[in-house]
């Protein structure tokens, strides 16, 4: 895999490398050499299987991280480009033209996240929910039990318990509570 | 279709996303839901509005029980002969194919499954329902012929469940179409799912299960209640 990541950063830029495993390693990459490192990885060095692609709302750095998730079938090993984008405007060069399954990859986080990618066909399309207007909603500033709250006619009343706590009081209600179990309670 | 019209398309899609996040109020008709005119094989030109002409559009009517001996009678045979849709909307549905089954078998209390709404009069709500099958379901529901029978199967018909807090999924049944009987539990055994059958003839026994007129009753409060959360309402007010 050195020897990938040492070809990789001889004609891209990449801002950092994690080896997470013997056979997995990931790469950041600038937004706009993305697409073309995957091309690359997918016409000359054998990573002609997408595995996944995915998005992480980074809500504190103000980023959104896409994650383009390789296989090379011979070498039996994985690599993962990494992608930060900005939040406020978010907006990728479209992958859609490399495998057909990423269009709906790419439906889904506009849909999800509201990312838009310019080209990528039948974006607009519903994927999970019907007439959705408004934040999309697996941005972490979305509050889905506010929004459910608001929306759904709660019934109230509704109690909880935590698990732990709970069994500890039924099976040993006569042992006292240490301090570490009294934070976890909290 | 070669590149150049893909690109010339998505090019299009791309302007009208960007004017769709602008206006967060989106438009959400179909084009094949719009008015338009067609022209018949006689050559005249005949206007068309899809979502009024295809489809009855008059509201429910309440059909008042006949009472006495009659409707004593009726109800019997109503109470004998529950026919159920096969149609499970959420993870409670893996519960009714073991109904089926020698060890519960739910023939033995008249009960059996249907392929078609036309056919049954009871509507097993299984589990979670999110907005987009409540939308299938009212189309469903309103479909059935009267007197019509609802059983809420799992504790996310009553108060959500454990998607109480869901931006997708609904939290009380009652409030977008009337339900007879709620069956605890997450998930209910088949026992349970009995014992609702069991109850539900009880009532409709003893006359209490009018829920169908109930809808028809409150018809304006049920269908507000709809059209708050299925925005892209594209089906007529009442279907069929």
């Amino acid at each position: 895999m050195k020897e990938l990541i040492e070809k990789l950063s001889s004609k891209y830029e990449l801002q950092e490398v994690v080896y997470q495993r013997d056979n997995l390693v990931f790469a950041a990459i600038s937004k706009e050499n993305a697409i073309e490192a995957v091309t690359y990885l997918r016409d000359y060095e054998g990573y002609t299987h997408l595995v996944m692609m995915s998005c992480v709302d980074w809500i504190e750095d103000g980023k959104y991280q896409l994650l383009y998730l390789l296989h090379n079938p011979k070498l039996k090993n994985d690599i993962g480009i990494k992608v930060y984008i900005d939040r406020e405007n978010p907006e990728m060069v479209s992958a859609h033209h490399l495998w057909k399954s990423v269009w709906t990859y790419q439906r889904e986080m506009h849909e999800s996240f509201g990312i838009v990618f310019p080209g990528s066909p039948r974006l607009e399309e519903n994927f999970v929910v019907e007439g959705w207007d408004e934040t999309p909603f697996m941005r972490r500033d979305f509050d889905t039990h506010e929004y459910a709250e608001k929306t759904y006619f709660p019934r109230g009343n509704r109690k909880t318990n935590d698990p732990a706590e709970y069994m500890r009081k039924k099976l040993y209600p006569n042992q006292p509570v240490t301090a570490k179990q009294r934070k976890d309670d909290k | 279709m070669s590149e150049l019209d893909l690109n010339n398309k998505t090019s299009e899609m791309l302007a009208n996303s960007e004017a769709n996040v602008k206006n967060s109020k989106k438009n959400f008709t179909r084009p094949e839901d719009e008015k338009r005119e067609v022209v018949a094989p006689d050559g005249s030109i005949i206007e068309v509005n899809p979502l009024y002409d295809y489809f009855s559009n008059e509201k429910p009517k309440e059909e008042k029980p006949r009472g006495g001996v009659v409707e004593k009678f009726l109800n019997w045979a109503r109470a004998e002969s529950i026919w159920v849709l096969g149609f499970g909307t959420g993870c409670g549905s893996i519960e009714i194919p073991p109904l089926v089954t020698p060890r519960f078998d739910m023939f033995r209390y008249g009960v059996q499954m249907r392929p078609t709404p036309r056919q049954s009069n009871a509507f097993i709500i299984s589990g979670y329902l999110s907005v987009k099958t409540l939308k299938r379901v009212i189309r469903t529901y309103e479909q059935m012929p009267s007197p019509k029978y609802i059983l809420a199967l799992g504790s996310c018909t009553i108060n959500g469940g454990m998607y109480y807090d869901s931006y997708s999924t609904i939290n009380r049944l009652d409030k977008y179409i009337p339900v007879d009987v709620y069956i605890a539990g997450c998930m209910p055994r088949p026992e349970a799912l009995l014992h609702g059958f069991v109850k539900l003839k009880q009532l409709i026994k003893e006359g209490k299960a009018e829920k169908a007129n109930e809808y028809a009753r409150n018809f304006d409060e049920y269908k507000a209640n709809q059209k708050k959360i299925i925005k892209d309402w594209n089906m007529p007010d009442y279907n069929w």
